[in-house]
């Protein structure tokens, strides 16, 4: 559910918000995979600075309001 | 109140299995509840060794961790589970409750003895309390039918400590209370002083919520609690208050036993005993309903489920005020640490675990019930306050339904401990030791266990509705030989192995189940060629009825 780093931002699902909709695993496939029902699964480890635009963009876009970048 | 439902949901006894020795409906051994509403029997399953010792199979130690199939034919899997508390009434508890002859029969010191109403505390007690190291520390010494009433609680355990309002008092119990390890008895395991502290130094007025829930069907360790000693229970609470400065504690005890309580929180107030206020909440009837924030959710919208929380609940929690959430048991735990101190409390136990602990021992063991044990007392010796295994026995399901399979023989010699228990990445988790017997499928009561826990999802994360329902449903066919597909199913596990629901819930579950594929592994094959080495009938580990199709 999480991603963490050592420094930099990690994500997290709020699962009981998040209905599956899938469009984060669209946005920023490299970090997360929807498992067989369709829910997203976040990697491991840290948010790499290249793909803070695109994780931004993952929150801004979930329908659900259901994922965050966390310090 | 429902008493058949009570019976059937909490206990899952085996309403669904015919051919048992006849019995009255939903008996459960020391303390279960009783069949009619309000009319505890506080049997007692110490009696344990007492009663006849081998009408029904050979020597129980040995004879039930040997393998001598035969002796157990014919004897309903789980008779033990079974058992009549009658046939053991009458004979009290003069074995089977220490687990040292001598601590057994040498000590004829008034408070051992079973039962009397009014009964002094021994010579060495100073007046109140136990000796630091007899058993039980908690519950009741003896027979008994009837909660603990506030008399004879003083009585026995000496006054309620005094409660400073002050900061080095806080800081002082707490520190007492870490040098004490008390680790939470709800599951978790969590060290009891640093919620303490939490709550404590939020630097807002906090409120106490004492879980007394149970949501785990076979778990009765809680409601035997309540049931017996409530105001132990309550004691705890109202020093868990002063502690982290709340004036006011909820204690959500199970519906079988809520009434007891509310009964005992009138008798306090008439005595006008405490000052904090104490509310008495019927707990929702439902597996997740126990976690923390479940429990709150409970109090306060009704809505037994968990739910996402931005803060931590000790910083805001229940109304939005610093909340402390501790299992019943934890708090009775704390009422005497409050009255005796860290020394007296870790005079049993282990050096890193402490303390006694309830354990609800279940399954194929002769008198299955609720009972209080040393922390680190071997396996075996835990079941044997149980009277033992029923029979040979196969595996183990060690913690609860959340807890961990592990092969009997090899568990049988390891301390009952967090610590002990690692080696076969087991924990103690809430108490909970259901025995399967070696003629049962492991597999097949996996399935069933899991097919329950995956109903009892509280239906917020669509990976533990979708994902628990499809491993459930894959263990299923794998049990009844339809399939043989272990790849789906473990990428499934791995797919759902951690942190993918709002609660523990899928975790567990998933947990459980990887024990079950690594302990049951000769069965998998086995069942994969359409065979099965089980001869008795599913359900020797109770779910309820109404989770079966």
């Amino acid at each position: 559910m999480t991603a963490r780093t050592g420094h930099g931002t990690r994500l997290r699902v709020n699962m009981i918000a998040c209905d599956g909709r899938g469009l984060c695993a669209e946005v920023l496939p490299e970090l997360i995979t929807l498992d067989d029902w369709g829910f997203p699964i976040i990697a491991e480890g840290a948010v790499p600075p290249e793909l803070q635009g695109q994780a931004g963009e993952a929150v801004r876009l979930c329908p659900k309001l259901a994922l965050r970048l966390e310090r | 109140m429902n008493w058949a439902t009570t019976d059937q949901h909490s206990l899952g006894l085996a309403q669904d299995l015919p051919n048992r020795e006849p019995r009255r409906p939903g008996r459960p051994v020391r303390g279960a509840w009783a069949t009619e509403p309000g009319q505890w029997r506080g049997d007692t399953g110490r009696g344990g060794w007492a009663s006849e010792p081998d009408q029904r199979h050979g020597e129980p130690a040995a004879g039930g961790w040997a393998s001598e199939p035969d002796q157990r034919r014919g004897e309903p899997a789980a008779g033990g589970w079974a058992s009549e508390p009658d046939q053991r009434r009458g004979q009290p508890a003069a074995g089977g409750w220490a687990t040292e002859p001598d601590q057994r029969h040498g000590d004829q010191s008034p408070g051992r003895r079973a039962g009397r109403p009014g009964r002094r505390p021994g010579p060495a007690d100073h007046g109140h309390g136990r000796p630091a190291d007899r058993l039980p520390r908690l519950l009741p010494d003896g027979f008994t039918d009837e909660p603990t009433g506030l008399g004879q609680h003083l009585a026995e355990h000496g006054p309620i400590p005094a409660l400073g309002g002050h900061q080095r008092w806080r800081d002082e119990l707490i520190a007492e209370v870490e040098l004490a390890r008390l680790a939470g008895r709800g599951g978790a395991g969590f060290p009891t002083a640093r919620k303490l502290a939490a709550v404590a130094s939020a630097g807002r007025r906090a409120i106490v919520v004492a879980n007394g829930t149970e949501g785990e069907p076979i778990s009765a360790k809680d409601k035997v609690l309540l049931a017996q000693a409530p105001h132990l229970v309550l004691d705890g609470a109202v020093v868990a208050a002063a502690l982290v400065g709340a004036n006011e504690a909820v204690i959500v005890a199970h519906p079988a036993v809520s009434d007891i309580v509310a009964a005992a929180v009138a008798e306090r107030r008439r005595a006008r005993l405490d000052r904090i206020r104490l509310r008495v909440v019927p707990a929702a009837d439902q597996f997740v309903g126990g976690e923390a924030s479940a429990v709150v959710n409970w109090i306060e919208r009704g809505v037994p489920k968990p739910i996402a929380t931005p803060q931590r609940l000790s910083v805001r929690g229940l109304y939005g005020r610093p909340t402390l959430v501790q299992n019943v048991e934890t708090l009775a735990h704390l009422a005497l640490i409050a009255r005796h101190g860290a020394d007296w409390f870790r005079a049993v136990g282990t050096a890193s675990e402490p303390g006694s602990m309830l354990v609800t021992l279940a399954g194929a063991v002769r008198y299955p019930g609720v009972y209080e044990i040393a922390i680190g007392t071997s396996v075996a010796d835990v079941l044997g306050q149980a009277g033992g295994p029923s029979g040979p026995l196969s595996a183990l399901l060690i913690g609860g339904y959340f807890g961990t399979w592990v092969d009997s023989a090899a568990a049988a010699t390891l301390p009952f401990s967090t610590e002990g228990l690692r080696a076969l990445g087991a924990h103690v988790g809430a108490g909970l030791v259901a025995a399967l017997p070696a003629d049962a499928c492991g597999l097949v009561e996996t399935a069933r266990v899991t097919r329950y826990l995956a109903g009892e999802s509280a239906g917020q994360c669509g990976p533990c509705v979708f994902g628990l329902d499809a491993v459930a449903g894959q263990l299923e066919r794998l049990a009844d030989g339809r399939g043989d597909d272990l790849r789906l199913l473990n990428r499934w596990i791995g797919q759902l192995r951690s942190g993918r629901g709002g609660c523990k819930h899928p975790d567990v579950t998933i947990g459980m189940v990887r024990s079950a594929l690594t302990v049951f592994n000769a069965e998998l094959d086995l069942h994969a060629q359409g065979w099965c080495c089980g001869t008795a009938e599913a359900g020797v580990i109770p779910v309820p009825a109404w989770s079966q199709s």
